[in-house]
């Protein structure tokens, strides 16, 4: 739009009288431009207080010991104890929290590499070959992207239990593997990255399929893996369903289901607020900084999900 | 090898294709073979399995010393599923659930997307950043956070409302379901903004200077121009939110505790985890959870319909 051109002749056309807001003739232009941009912008600043709220609460709380936060104004400051609360937070039932954070770590960090380089492979080949019935396979990937998780965990959770794995890393681990989001984002990927020249260049001087893959594609692939990696990451960052059914032993909680567990007998021990609220704040750091320092990542994979 | 056979897909410079071609079958097969494995194991086979545990009842033998035993029942789990109050109410909580939510969140998004993408808004950066945040809170550490901003005397919220001289009880009864839209609303908003963002970035600057030309102010280019043209994505937005909303849990499977009177059974699948890990009727509950995945593939159904009709028109 015009925002450079239009304001500069109506401000020197609109006489200084006219700026009083008595004044009858009204300036055509510049006023109202000026009213939009405000309504525009203070509307996003709303929305943005709105969207900050809470997790500028939980930073202020964070600070404050057991007392303070119930007494305190929620934006006001008390006493700062954030190190003695995150003290407490790693001390807590012999560190159990520290336990929760490191299964956290292994049921993301892991499981989300293993799942993309799983999705990568699977999609590159649903891209780069040719065979018969590929794209009914590929069908069937897209339906597996609409079929809800939490209808799957409870039958999955009586046949883990049918197999004796409930109640131990894998229960969360191996179901966390299989995305056909994962899948599908991957062969758009392998489709906008990976030119068919180069694979048949590299076929002509007589390498391997396997050493193609992981020597010409997987490079091509990266921005690609990364995208599709910070999915699986957030996903089973954010699974609580499945790992509450699967696990019954504390020590294998993730992060998750440990505050859960906290927020459950919160009622009867009052000193469970504070680490609740330090623990919630723990555990949404890594994503908010790995949000923060990856954004192209993020909405690439955003933007391929949506036009497809 | 030595046999050259003419094949139209292959160019004539590539020595034996066939062998070439059945070398590039085995490797596709291998790299496609881990992940269909995985997802024949924890998704399809599940499926099955509730199926089939959907036709049988365990009972108890004798008394109660003999351990269970599977009674083949036939459809009768799914016609006391389906007959069960509590179920069928569920199913109306969702409903008005979205009924309330839907158009909240795809309204106020598809307005912040247009409000972002004017030439009127400053900051763009930093206000896609900061809607977008919520997303990365995950979804039980939000409803966390969420109740405590409920609960009176810890919460700003309530600081606020009481300066305007009202009350506002979260955990009420009425209330309640306004507080679970609310913690829904938080973490998508932002995330279909982004979504719908990018594709009003893709539009054509032509298009809405064509429009501009013809004396379309921008709101009329927004409403009439912009948001048409984007429509496909929106229609994959309503997709996903309706998918997402009836496997709705975390939430109000939290809230319970402060909210009773929603009922530990208020949405379908927390139905379905009570009927299984608190009442222990596995018939049911598999019953329930494939009635849930069709309702959901039927949903999906319509409403890619009802999006590809008003592609069309």
């Amino acid at each position: 739009m015009s925002t450079q051109t239009a304001p500069a002749p109506a401000e020197s056309a609109a006489p200084p009288v006219a700026r009083k807001p008595a004044g009858a003739a009204r300036p055509a232009r510049a006023p109202r431009q000026w009213t939009s941009k405000a309504v525009v912008n203070g509307l996003l600043v709303v929305f943005a207080a709105y969207t900050l709220m809470p997790l500028t609460w939980l930073v202020i709380a964070s600070t404050k010991n057991h007392r303070d936060l119930f007494r305190t104004n929620p934006f006001e400051l008390g006493d700062f104890n954030l190190f003695s609360n995150l003290q407490q937070l790693f001390t807590h039932d012999d560190g159990i929290y520290t336990r929760w954070l490191a299964n956290s770590v292994l049921y993301s960090v892991i499981g989300s590499l293993l799942c993309t380089l799983i999705s990568v492979a699977c999609g590159y080949a649903l891209d780069k070959y040719r065979f018969p019935g590929k794209e009914k396979l590929f069908g069937f990937v897209l339906v597996g992207v609409l079929v809800p998780s939490t209808v799957t965990a409870m039958p999955l959770y009586l046949l883990a239990s049918k197999v004796g794995v409930v109640n131990t890393y894998w229960a969360v681990l191996i179901p966390s593997l299989a995305s056909p989001f994962g899948v599908y984002l991957a062969r758009v990927f392998s489709e906008g990255y990976v030119p068919n020249e180069v694979l048949e260049a590299a076929r002509m001087d007589g390498a391997g399929e396997l050493k193609i893959f992981t020597k010409v594609a997987l490079p091509m692939l990266a921005p690609g893996f990364m995208t599709i990696f910070l999915f699986t990451f957030t996903s089973s960052w954010n699974n609580f369903y499945s790992a509450l059914m699967m696990l019954n032993d504390e020590e294998l909680y993730p992060v998750n289901l440990g505050i859960f567990a906290w927020q459950t007998s919160v009622m009867q021990q009052p000193e469970l607020y504070q680490l609740m609220i330090v623990g919630s704040l723990v555990a949404v750091i890594p994503l908010i900084l790995a949000f923060l320092g990856l954004q192209r990542f993020w909405r690439s994979g955003l933007t391929a999900g949506a036009v497809k | 090898m030595a046999v050259i056979i003419k094949s139209p897909t292959s160019p004539p410079s590539q020595a034996a294709p066939r062998t070439a071609r059945r070398r590039q079958h085995g490797a596709a097969a291998l790299f496609m073979l881990p992940f269909f494995l995985l997802f024949l194991a924890v998704t399809i086979a599940p499926i099955v399995y509730a199926g089939w545990m959907s036709l049988f009842r365990e009972e108890t033998s004798g008394l109660g010393f003999g351990g269970t035993e599977r009674v083949f029942t036939g459809v009768e789990n799914f016609t006391r599923a389906l007959t069960d109050d509590l179920f069928l109410a569920s199913f109306g909580h969702i409903a008005l659930y979205c009924a309330l939510y839907i158009p909240i969140m795809i309204g106020t998004s598809l307005g912040l997307a247009l409000l972002v993408d004017s030439a009127l808004a400053r900051a763009k950066r930093f206000f896609q950043i900061a809607f977008y945040m919520p997303h990365a809170v995950p979804g039980l550490v939000a409803s966390v956070v969420w109740i405590f901003l409920y609960t009176p005397g810890l919460s700003p919220v309530h600081d606020l409302i009481e300066g305007l001289g009202a009350s506002w009880n979260f955990f009420g009864e009425d209330e309640a379901i306004w507080s679970i839209i609310n913690i829904s609303a938080w973490q998508w908003i932002g995330y279909n903004m982004i979504i719908f963002y990018a594709g009003l970035q893709a539009i054509p600057g032509e298009t809405i200077e064509a429009a501009r030309v013809d004396g379309a102010g921008a709101l009329r280019t927004a409403l009439q121009i912009k948001v048409p043209m984007i429509r496909s994505t929106v229609v994959l937005t309503l997709l996903f939110t309706i998918v997402g909303a009836i496997q709705l849990f975390d939430a109000p499977q939290l809230l319970v505790k402060y909210a009773n009177s929603l009922g530990a059974e208020w949405s379908p699948t927390m139905f379905i985890y009570a009927t299984a890990f608190q009442r222990h009727d596995y018939g049911v509950a598999a019953a329930s959870s494939l009635l849930l995945a069709l309702v959901a593939g039927l949903l999906s159904f319509g409403v890619t319909k009802l999006g590809n009709r008003w592609k069309e028109s």
